[in-house]
C-alpha cells in the first residue's frame, strides 16, 4: 500500500501535487465567497482549449532538442497576420475566413521557423537564451509593421487617422467564437452554467491527434531522437540540423494556428505587445504538465495547459474577492508562470 | 628499513563500487631514482597516483586500505593540497596552463612573491604588492634548470605544445622543497627530438635528488632512462625490478602476463577463409576522430573471421570504426564487399549492411529516455525503413510487429528488463549492451563492428555478449570486427589481431602468438 501511494506519487511529482491541491483549494473557496462554481469550470475548460495548441506548440520545439520555445511569438505573429489578411480580404463566409487565417499563418510560420531554426542551429547550447531575445524582438519589429502594413479595411485600422492598425480587433463581424459554439451546450441554467465549448475542444484534440501521429512517423521519430541524443541519431544517419529545423518550424507552424484557435475564442486579435509574455505561459504551462526543458509528451501539454489554465481561471476571481481592490492576481499569475519555469530549468541543470 | 625510501607506499588496496582496482600494491621509491611505473590500461596507474595525491575522488569513494610512508614516516595525505606540503608535484599529460598568463604568472601562481603593504595589513593577504622582478628571477632560475631558452614575460598561449610541457615542470620544480615529482606519460604528445630533450631535463632533475615516478607506455624509453620499475597489471603489483636486471621483451610479457582463464567457450570451428573473398577493406585510411588519429591503415579483413583491433588507449584503435561509420571526418577508400563507401555520407555504412556497436554506449549507442524496443528498432526504422505502416506518402510506427521483434529480441540475448517498455536509462550496463547488440542486429548486417563490447560490465554479462558474437560467426557466418582495450578478450575469439600503435598498424597476429610480441607491438609507438 505504502509502496503505491510513493509510486503515484513519483508519478505525479511534487509541483503537480501542490498545484491540484491549490486547485481544489480554491473550488472549495469559490462557493462561500458567492462565485458561480459552474461558471468557473466553464471558464477552465474554455481556457484549456483555448491555450491548448500554443502549448501543444512547444512539444516539436523540446523534442528536437531546441528546447521550449520562448520565441512562439514568431508563430503568433504569423497568426496574427494570417487571421488580418483574412480580415482585409472581406471573406464573408466565417468557416472560409478562419480557414484562410490559418493557411495563410501556417504557411508564414513554417517559413519563418525554417528560417529561426537556420538561426539555431548557429547558436547551439544557448538556443533558450536565443529563443527568448527573438521572441522579444519580433514583437518589438511588428509593434513597427502593425503601425506601416498598407491594411485598409475599417474594421482592422483605427478609425480616427486612418492608418496604423488597432491594438484590439473585434472578430464578432468573422469568425470570433465559431468553433466555441460549434455544438457547444450549457449544463445547467442558460447563461450562468457551465458552458461547453464542444467544436473547440474537439479541434484542440484534433490537432493533439495529428501531433501524436506526427510523433509516431518516422520523421517524428528520428525527431525526437535528436532531442534526446544528437550524438545517437547522428549514427543511425541522420541530418541532425534538419530535424531540428523541421522541429522549430512545426512549433512556429502550431504557434500560427493556436493563436487564432485562442483569438477566436476569445473574439479578438490583440496585436502589438499583447503576444509579449505568451511564450512565457506556454512554457509555464507545458513545465507544470511534468515536462523538462528536454521530453515532452502531448499527455503533458493536456494536463499542464489544464492546470496553468485552471489555476488562473479560479484562483484570480477567488483571490479578487477575498482581497478587492489589490494588484495580487497579477503578481500570482507572475509568480506562477516564472516560478514554474525557473523550477523546471533548475531541475534540468540539476540532473546529473 | 624502509627510510631508505622516500616514497614507501605498502598494501595499498582500493575498491570503486565493489570494484577492486588495486590489490595490495606496494611502491617504493628511493631519492633521485627515476622509477617507472608500467601497466597496461586500466591496471591501476592512475588510482594509485590518485591515493598519493589525495585526490578527493579517492575520499569520496570509501577511501583506501594501507600505508603511505615519506621518509620513513607515515602520513595521510587527504587533499593535493598536503601532497604539495609533502613535496610531491605532478606533471601533467593534459597541461594545467592558463594561456592569457605569462610564463613567470604561469609558473609563480599560487605561491607568489609579495610584500606587505598598508592595505594588506589591514584587508589581509589578498592585497600584498606583487614582488615581479623577484618572480620574474625564480621563474628565470627554474627555466634555466630545465634548461628551457625563453622568455619569462611572454604569453603562454601560442607557445609550441612541447614548451607548454616545459613550463609545466619549471613550476613543479620551482617549488620550495620539492622531493617526488610525477611524470604522466610526459612525451606522448611531444615530437622525438622534445622527447629526448625532456627525458634528459628529467635526468637532471633526479641527479639534484629529486625521486621520479616516470609513467609511460614506450618501453624504450624505460630501458634508457629509467633506474628501477613497477609492473602492474590488473591492479596487482607484478614486480619490482632494477631496469639492469631486466630486458623489453621482458617487460612486454610482465605487462601483459599470460592469462589462464578463457572468456569463452568456443563452438566447433569449421570455418574456412579465402584471401581472394574480402569483406571490409581499408586503403590509405585516415580519420580525424580527436584523442583517437587514424593515420593512414591498410587493412583487409576476409568474410566470416573475427578480426579484432587492439592497442593502447589514444592509439587510434577507436577512431577506425567510427571514421568507417561516417561519424568523424576521414580519408582514403574503404571498400565493403568490393563496393566503395561513400565516407562523407552519414548512414552509408549502414545502408551497405555494416552495422555498429559503439564504444561510447551512453552517448552514442542508445537513446537513454526511450523505451527498450523504440532503441532496438530505431536504425531499422530510419535507414531500412521496416517496421512502418506504409501509408501513400506518411510512414508510422508499425507497433505490433515493433513489439513482437522486441520481444523476440529480448529472449534470444536474455535482456533482463520489465518489458520491452521500459525505459533503456535503467537498465544495468550488460543490458544496455544486449540492446545496443539487438539494435545492431535488427539492421541484419553482413558486417558487424563492435567497439569495447564489455566495456563496464559485470563479468557474467561479459561471456554471453562474446559467446553470443561468436555464435553468430559460427552459425551466421557474420564478418564480426572487434576494437577492444582488452587483449584477454581479443585473445580469446579472435582469428587475426591488429595491434595498432601511433594511427597505424603495428602488426598483425595470431591470438596464440607470445606475450612478448603483443608488448612490444603495443609500446612500439
Amino acid at each position: 500500500m505504502q509502496e503505491q501511494i510513493k509510486k503515484a506519487y513519483d508519478n505525479i511529482g511534487l509541483p503537480r501535487l501542490i498545484i491540484i491541491s491549490f486547485f481544489v483549494l480554491m473550488l472549495v473557496f469559490a462557493a462561500p465567497l458567492g462565485l458561480n462554481v459552474a461558471s468557473l469550470l466553464g471558464d477552465t475548460l474554455r481556457r484549456w482549449a483555448m491555450y491548448g495548441i500554443l502549448v501543444l506548440a512547444m512539444v516539436p520545439a523540446i523534442q528536437s532538442g531546441i528546447g521550449p520555445n520562448f520565441a512562439i511569438s514568431l508563430g503568433i505573429v504569423s497568426g496574427l497576420l494570417g487571421a488580418t489578411i483574412s480580415i482585409e480580404l472581406g471573406i464573408s463566409n466565417s468557416w472560409v475566413a478562419i480557414g484562410v487565417a490559418m493557411l495563410i499563418g501556417t504557411v508564414m510560420g513554417t517559413i519563418l521557423g525554417i528560417l529561426y531554426g537556420f538561426l539555431l542551429n548557429n547558436v547551439k547550447g544557448s538556443e533558450m537564451t536565443v529563443s527568448t531575445y527573438v521572441g522579444f524582438s519580433v514583437i518589438a519589429f511588428m509593434n513597427i509593421m502593425w503601425l506601416s502594413l498598407p491594411f485598409k479595411d475599417g474594421n482592422l485600422i483605427w478609425p480616427l487617422g486612418g492608418s496604423g492598425m488597432r491594438n484590439t480587433i473585434s472578430l464578432s463581424n468573422t469568425f470570433g467564437e465559431l468553433l466555441n459554439k460549434t455544438w457547444g451546450f450549457t449544463i445547467g441554467q442558460e447563461g450562468a452554467g457551465l458552458y461547453v465549448p464542444t467544436g473547440l475542444i474537439l479541434f484542440f484534440l484534433f490537432v493533439c491527434v495529428i501531433m501524436w501521429l506526427f510523433m509516431r512517423s518516422k520523421t517524428g521519430i528520428a525527431l525526437s531522437a535528436v532531442g534526446s541524443s544528437p550524438t545517437f541519431t547522428r549514427s543511425s544517419g541522420i541530418n541532425v540540423n534538419k530535424m531540428r529545423i523541421i522541429g522549430t518550424a512545426l512549433s512556429t507552424a502550431l504557434g500560427a494556428i493556436g493563436i487564432i484557435t485562442y483569438a477566436q475564442s476569445y473574439g479578438f486579435l490583440q496585436l502589438y505587445n499583447a503576444p509579449l509574455w505568451m511564450g512565457f505561459h506556454c512554457v509555464a504551462a507545458i513545465l507544470i504538465g511534468g515536462a523538462t526543458t528536454k521530453r515532452a509528451s502531448i499527455a503533458q501539454v493536456i494536463i499542464g495547459t489544464f492546470l496553468f489554465q485552471g489555476i488562473l481561471a479560479v484562483a484570480l476571481p477567488v483571490v479578487n474577492q477575498l482581497l478587492p481592490e489589490s494588484n495580487l492576481p497579477d503578481v500570482i499569475r507572475l509568480i506562477i508562470s516564472n516560478g514554474i519555469i525557473l523550477y523546471a530549468i533548475s531541475k534540468t541543470k540539476g540532473d546529473k | 628499513m624502509s627510510a631508505q625510501f622516500l616514497l614507501n607506499m605498502q598494501n595499498i588496496s582500493k575498491e570503486y563500487d565493489g570494484n577492486q582496482v588495486l590489490k595490495n600494491v606496494t611502491l617504493q621509491v628511493k631519492p633521485g631514482e627515476i622509477h617507472a611505473l608500467i601497466g597496461e590500461n586500466g591496471a591501476g596507474k592512475s588510482t594509485l597516483m590518485n591515493i598519493l595525491f589525495g585526490m578527493p575522488v579517492i575520499h569520496a569513494t570509501g577511501g583506501f586500505e594501507g600505508t603511505v610512508e615519506i621518509n620513513g614516516e607515515q602520513v595521510s595525505i587527504d587533499s593535493p593540497h598536503q601532497a604539495i606540503d609533502f613535496g610531491i608535484g605532478m606533471v601533467h599529460q593534459e597541461f594545467m596552463l592558463i594561456p592569457g598568463f605569462t610564463v613567470t604568472e604561469n609558473i609563480k601562481i599560487g605561491r607568489e612573491v609579495s610584500k606587505p603593504t598598508l592595505l594588506s595589513h589591514i584587508f589581509g593577504q589578498e592585497l600584498d604588492f606583487l614582488e615581479l622582478e623577484k618572480m620574474a628571477q625564480d621563474a628565470r632560475k627554474a627555466l634555466a634548470t630545465i634548461g628551457l631558452n625563453i622568455e619569462e614575460y611572454i604569453k603562454v598561449a601560442g607557445l609550441p605544445v612541447g614548451y607548454m610541457q616545459f613550463i609545466e615542470i619549471a613550476r613543479e620544480i620551482d617549488k620550495t622543497g620539492i622531493k617526488l615529482l610525477v611524470f604522466d606519460e610526459p612525451t606522448a604528445v611531444l615530437t622525438e627530438s622534445e622527447a629526448e630533450r625532456l627525458l634528459e631535463i628529467m635526468k637532471k632533475i633526479a641527479a639534484k635528488g629529486i625521486a621520479i615516478i616516470f609513467i609511460t607506455h614506450r618501453l624504450s624509453e624505460v630501458m634508457d632512462y629509467a633506474d628501477s620499475m613497477t609492473v602492474l597489471r590488473d591492479g596487482e603489483l607484478i614486480t619490482r625490478k632494477e631496469i639492469k636486471d631486466t630486458s623489453t621483451i621482458e617487460i612486454a610479457e610482465l605487462m601483459i602476463g599470460r592469462k589462464v582463464e578463457k572468456l569463452v567457450d568456443l563452438a566447433e570451428d569449421n570455418r574456412t577463409f579465402t584471401d581472394n573473398s574480402v569483406a571490409l577493406s581499408l586503403k590509405g585510411f585516415h580519420v580525424e576522430m580527436p584523442g583517437e588519429r587514424v593515420r593512414g591503415i591498410d587493412l583487409e579483413i576476409r568474410k566470416g573471421e573475427i578480426f579484432g583491433i587492439g592497442g593502447l588507449a589514444g592509439q587510434g584503435k577507436i577512431g577506425i570504426p567510427n571514421g568507417i561509420m561516417g561519424l568523424y571526418k576521414s580519408q582514403g577508400t574503404v571498400e565493403v564487399f568490393d563496393k566503395k563507401l561513400e565516407l562523407s555520407k552519414l548512414g552509408n555504412a549502414m545502408a551497405n549492411a555494416v552495422s555498429f556497436v559503439s564504444e561510447d554506449r551512453r552517448g552514442v549507442g542508445l537513446l537513454l529516455d526511450e523505451s527498450i524496443e523504440r532503441n532496438i528498432v530505431f536504425s531499422a526504422i530510419q535507414i531500412k525503413n521496416e517496421y512502418l505502416h506504409h501509408l501513400g506518402p506518411i510512414k508510422l510506427l508499425d507497433q505490433k510487429k515493433m513489439r513482437q521483434h522486441a520481444l523476440e529480441m529480448i529472449k534470444l540475448l536474455d535482456i533482463r528488463c520489465t518489458g520491452p517498455t521500459q525505459k533503456v536509462g535503467s537498465l544495468s550496463g550488460g543490458n544496455q549492451q544486449k540492446v545496443c547488440l539487438a539494435r545492431a542486429l535488427t539492421m541484419n548486417p553482413d558486417i558487424l563492428i563492435v567497439s569495447e563490447p564489455t566495456r563496464g560490465i559485470d563479468i557474467g554479462a561479459k561471456k554471453l555478449v562474446l559467446e553470443y558474437l561468436v555464435k553468430l560467426n559460427r552459425e551466421q557466418g557474420l564478418t564480426i570486427v572487434v576494437v577492444s582495450s582488452e587483449l584477454v578478450e581479443l585473445r580469446s575469439l579472435c582469428d587475426r589481431i591488429a595491434i595498432v600503435s601511433g594511427g597505424k598498424i603495428a602488426t598483425i597476429i595470431k591470438p596464440d602468438a607470445p606475450d612478448a610480441e603483443f608488448g612490444l607491438a603495443m609500446a612500439a609507438g
